[in-house]
C-alpha cells in the first residue's frame, strides 16, 4: 500500500487486487505530476504517454472483470451509497421517518424525493459514508422495523400517486436476536407479498450489493435494474465458499458459480436491465455515475407511468410468477390432472 | 476471505467522502484528533467485518454439517438404528422403540420431541387415508447455471433422486381432512434440506393457482434450510414467485395454512410459509430467518434459551398457535370449518 500522499491530489487506492496493474500506473502518473509541479521540469510527454497507458489498462481490465472482481467493487468504500444519490442529484428530499411501531431503522432511509419535476417516493438501504454512520446503519443491513418503515412509505406512495424508487444496497438483512424476535423473516416476506399488490409504478435499482432475501424485500419492481459493477445473489460468495468448497479460498469460484453479475442475470432473465458506469466503475467517477441513474430514474419512471395500473400490476404479477422460466417448462394449473 | 476483500475494506483517511447531506456536512469538518478516531474505528470495522464473514463461513459449515446428503440427521433412520429396533432421541437422550415412535407419530414419548417427518409420512398423517392423489411429480430440478463444486448440481439432483426416491422436495397434492377437501404442499427435508429451487417455488405457485380454481383451502407443511444456492438467484426469484401465486389466491377470497415444522428457516421462513393466513408451528420446531449458528457467531454472545423455537415466536407474537402432532389434524378440519364463507367474499369465485 502507498503511503498517502503529500499533495492535495486525489491519491489512487491501494485498491483491490484485481486494479494492481492500475494502481502502479497510477502511482507513476501522480509522482510525474507532482514531480513536473516541484521543479521546472517540462514532462508534458511522459505524463501524457503514462495517463494514455493508465486509460488502455483501465479498459482493459474493466473489460475483463472477473465476478469476484465485480463484488469487490460493488462494496468499494468509494462507491456512491443512498446518502450520496440523496445529496447529489434529489431536487428536494423530504425523509420520513420510523415505521411507527418500533423504531427507526438507519438502515433504511424512506422520504418523499424529487428530480426536476418528477416526484417519487425513495425507499433506499443505507450504509452511510463516515465510520459513524456506518455503525448506526449497521453497514446496511437492515431490522424488521426497516421493512415495516419501507412498507409503511409504500402504502403512502399508494395514496398519494407517487412512483416508488427503491435502491438496492445491502449485504443482507440483519441477522440478531432482535430482528429474529420482531420476525425479520416476515417482515421480509410481507414485503415481497404487498408489493405485487401496490397500486404505483416500483421501480428497483441494484446500487451495490443485492444480498440475498434483504435485497428482494424492497426489490419486487416493475423494472428492476443493476448497476454494472453491482451484484445480487441468494448467498454471498464468502457463505456459499464455506457450505460447498469447505475452503474460503474458494470465495471467487463461488462468485463465479453463483451466476450474480448483471450480464449474467440478464441473460437469466431475472432483471430487465444494466445502468452503465464509468470506465473503471462508479468510485472513479462518481458525478459521472449518479447522473447517470438520475436520468435513468427519469426515463424509466416516465415509461412506467404511461402504462395504465392495472396492466402494470397484471404484468407485474406475470413477471415474477414466471421469473427466469424456460417457457413450456411448467405445466399450467389446467394441465395439471392430465 | 481474501487480501481483496479486507484491502477494499481498509480505511483510506487521507480522503474525505463527497458531502452527502447536511448532518453529513456538519460531520466533514474533522478535527485531527477525531481522524484518528476514525482510523482506529474504521480498523475495528474492518477486524469486525473479517470477523462477520468468518462466523458466517463457521456457521455455514455446520449448516452443511446438518445438511449433508450422507449424514442423514433423522436419527430414527433405520440405518441409523442398532439392529434397527431402537434409536435415541435427539433431545431427551431416551432409547426409544421404533414402532413405538412410529405409531405415536414421530414423536419421543419420553419428552414429546417431534421429529422430523418426512413428507410421504406427513400425508399419511395429515389425510384421510386414501384420499391423496399426487401432482406434478414429475417435475424434476435443472441445472441452469451449470453450477459445480465436487460434483455437479445435476450430478447432485440425481443422486439425491436415486436415494430418496423422489423427484423434488415439495409434494403437492389434492387429499382429504377428515372429510374436507384440500390442496397440500409439503416440503420434504430429506431432499437436499427442502431447499427451494425453481421447482419447489412453482409447485407451491400451481399449489395457490389449484386452491383458487377449485375454491379449496392450501395447506402447506415447511420444513426447509431455505433458498437452494445451487440455483442462484432463480431460487431467490422463489420468493418473489411463490409470494405473487399467494397475493392472486388471497384476491381471490383463498384461505391458506402453513405449519411449520422443524426446521423452517432462510427464504423459505421469509417468503410464503410467513404470509399465509394462519401460521401454525409444531411444538419445539425451530422456526427463523437467520440460522442460530450464523446469529451467536456474528454477535459472538450465547443466544437466549429456547431461541427462535416455536415456543420462542409464540411469546413473540410472531405465530398464530402452536400445535401438538397428536392434534394436527382434527385442529387443520376445525380451521377448515371456519373458512366456509372464505371464497364467496372474494373478487371472483
Amino acid at each position: 500500500m502507498s503511503e498517502p500522499s503529500q499533495s492535495n491530489k486525489s491519491v489512487p487506492s491501494a485498491g483491490m487486487a484485481f486494479e494492481r496493474p492500475i494502481h502502479e500506473l497510477e502511482v507513476k502518473l501522480n509522482e510525474l505530476v507532482e514531480l513536473s509541479q516541484g521543479t521546472n521540469l517540462d514532462l508534458e510527454t511522459e505524463i501524457g504517454a503514462v495517463r494514455q497507458a493508465l486509460a488502455k489498462q483501465m479498459a482493459e481490465t474493466y473489460e475483463n472483470i472477473t465476478p469476484w472482481a465485480r463484488v469487490n467493487v460493488a462494496r468499494h468504500p468509494d462507491r456512491p451509497v443512498t446518502g450520496d444519490y440523496v445529496a447529489t442529484i434529489l431536487d428536494d428530499f423530504i425523509e420520513l421517518h420510523g415505521d411507527k411501531v418500533f423504531g427507526d431503522d438507519a438502515a433504511m432511509l424512506t422520504g418523499l424525493a424529487r428530480i426536476g419535476e418528477r416526484r417519487f417516493m425513495l425507499i433506499a438501504h443505507r450504509k452511510g459514508t463516515t465510520i459513524a454512520q456506518r455503525l448506526a446503519c449497521n453497514f446496511g443491513c437492515a431490522h424488521p422495523e426497516g421493512y415495516r418503515k419501507a412498507l409503511r412509505k409504500m402504502r403512502l406512495a399508494e395514496k398519494l400517486r407517487l412512483p416508488i424508487v427503491t435502491f438496492i444496497n445491502t449485504p443482507g438483512a440483519y441477522p440478531g436476536i432482535g430482528a429474529e424476535e420482531r420476525g425479520q423473516a416476515a417482515a421480509i416476506a410481507e414485503n415481497i407479498l404487498a408489493m405485487f399488490g401496490v397500486r404505483v409504478p416500483i421501480l428497483a435499482i441494484v446500487i451495490g450489493e443485492g444480498g440475498s432475501g434483504g435485497a428482494l424485500g424492497i426489490g419486487v419492481g416493475d423494472r428492476v435494474l443493476m448497476m454494472e459493477h453491482s451484484y445480487y445473489s441468494v448467498i454471498s460468495p464468502e457463505g456459499c465458499a464455506a457450505i460447498l468448497w469447505k475452503d474460503g479460498e474458494r470465495t471467487p469460484d463461488a462468485a463465479e458459480a453463483l451466476k450474480l453479475t448483471a450480464p449474467d442475470l440478464m441473460q437469466l432473465g431475472v432483471v430487465d436491465g444494466v445502468i452503465k458506469e464509468p470506465v473503471g466503475g462508479a468510485h472513479r467517477d462518481r458525478q459521472k455515475a449518479m447522473a447517470t441513474v438520475r436520468d435513468t430514474i427519469l426515463s424509466e419512471l416516465a415509461l412506467l407511468e404511461s402504462v395504465p395500473i392495472d396492466e402494470l400490476l397484471a404484468e407485474r404479477h406475470r413477471k415474477y410468477r414466471h421469473a427466469g422460466e424456460i417457457p413450456g417448462r411448467f405445466p399450467s394449473v389446467e394441465e395439471l390432472d392430465s | 476471505m481474501s487480501d481483496e476483500r479486507s484491502e477494499t475494506e481498509a480505511p483510506r483517511p487521507t480522503e474525505q467522502p463527497i458531502a452527502t447531506s447536511d448532518e453529513e456536512r456538519g460531520k466533514r469538518s474533522v478535527s485531527k484528533e477525531d481522524k484518528k478516531a476514525e482510523k482506529l474505528k474504521a480498523k475495528a470495522e474492518a477486524e469486525a467485518a473479517k470477523a462477520a464473514a468468518k462466523a458466517e463461513a463457521e456457521a455455514a459449515k455446520a449448516a452443511k454439517a446438518a445438511d449433508d446428503d450422507d449424514k442423514p440427521r433423522l436419527r430414527w433412520k433405520k440405518k441409523e438404528l442398532p439392529g434397527g429396533l431402537w434409536l435415541k432421541c435427539e433431545a431427551c437422550g431416551e432409547t426409544i422403540y421404533k414402532k413405538t415412535l412410529l405409531k405415536g407419530d414421530l414423536v419421543c414419548p419420553s419428552c414429546t420431541f417431534h421429529f422430523t417427518v418426512p413428507g410421504t409420512e406427513r400425508i399419511q398423517m395429515v389425510l384421510d387415508e386414501g384420499t391423496y392423489h399426487e401432482l406434478a411429480a414429475d417435475l424434476e430440478a435443472l441445472d441452469r447455471l451449470n453450477f459445480t463444486d465436487s460434483v455437479s448440481y445435476a450430478e447432485k439432483s440425481r443422486r439425491t433422486i436415486e436415494r430418496v426416491g423422489l423427484k423434488e422436495a415439495l409434494h403437492l397434492g389434492t387429499g382429504e381432512i377428515e372429510g374436507r377437501p384440500v390442496v397440500i404442499c409439503v416440503l420434504d427435508f430429506k431432499f437436499m434440506g427442502g431447499s427451494m429451487g425453481e421447482v419447489v417455488g412453482e409447485k407451491i405457485a400451481l399449489g395457490c393457482e389449484l386452491a383458487a380454481e377449485r375454491n379449496l383451502p392450501l395447506v402447506i407443511f415447511t420444513s426447509s434450510g431455505g433458498a437452494r444456492m445451487h440455483e442462484g438467484m432463480l431460487s431467490l426469484m422463489q420468493m418473489a414467485k411463490t409470494c405473487a401465486a399467494l397475493d392472486e389466491l388471497n384476491r381471490k377470497g383463498g384461505f391458506s395454512i402453513c405449519i411449520m415444522t422443524n426446521p423452517t428457516t432462510g427464504g423459505v421462513t421469509a417468503s410464503f410459509a410467513s404470509v399465509c393466513d394462519v401460521t401454525l408451528a409444531e411444538p419445539g420446531a425451530l422456526i427463523g430467518f437467520a440460522g442460530p449458528r450464523v446469529i451467536a457467531t456474528t454477535l459472538k454472545q450465547e443466544l437466549p434459551k429456547g431461541f427462535q423455537r416455536a415456543e420462542f415466536l409464540l411469546t413473540k407474537g410472531q405465530i398464530d398457535a402452536i400445535v401438538p402432532r397428536k392434534d394436527l389434524r382434527h385442529t387443520l378440519a376445525r380451521l377448515i370449518d371456519f373458512s366456509e364463507r372464505a371464497w364467496s367474499e372474494g373478487e371472483s369465485a
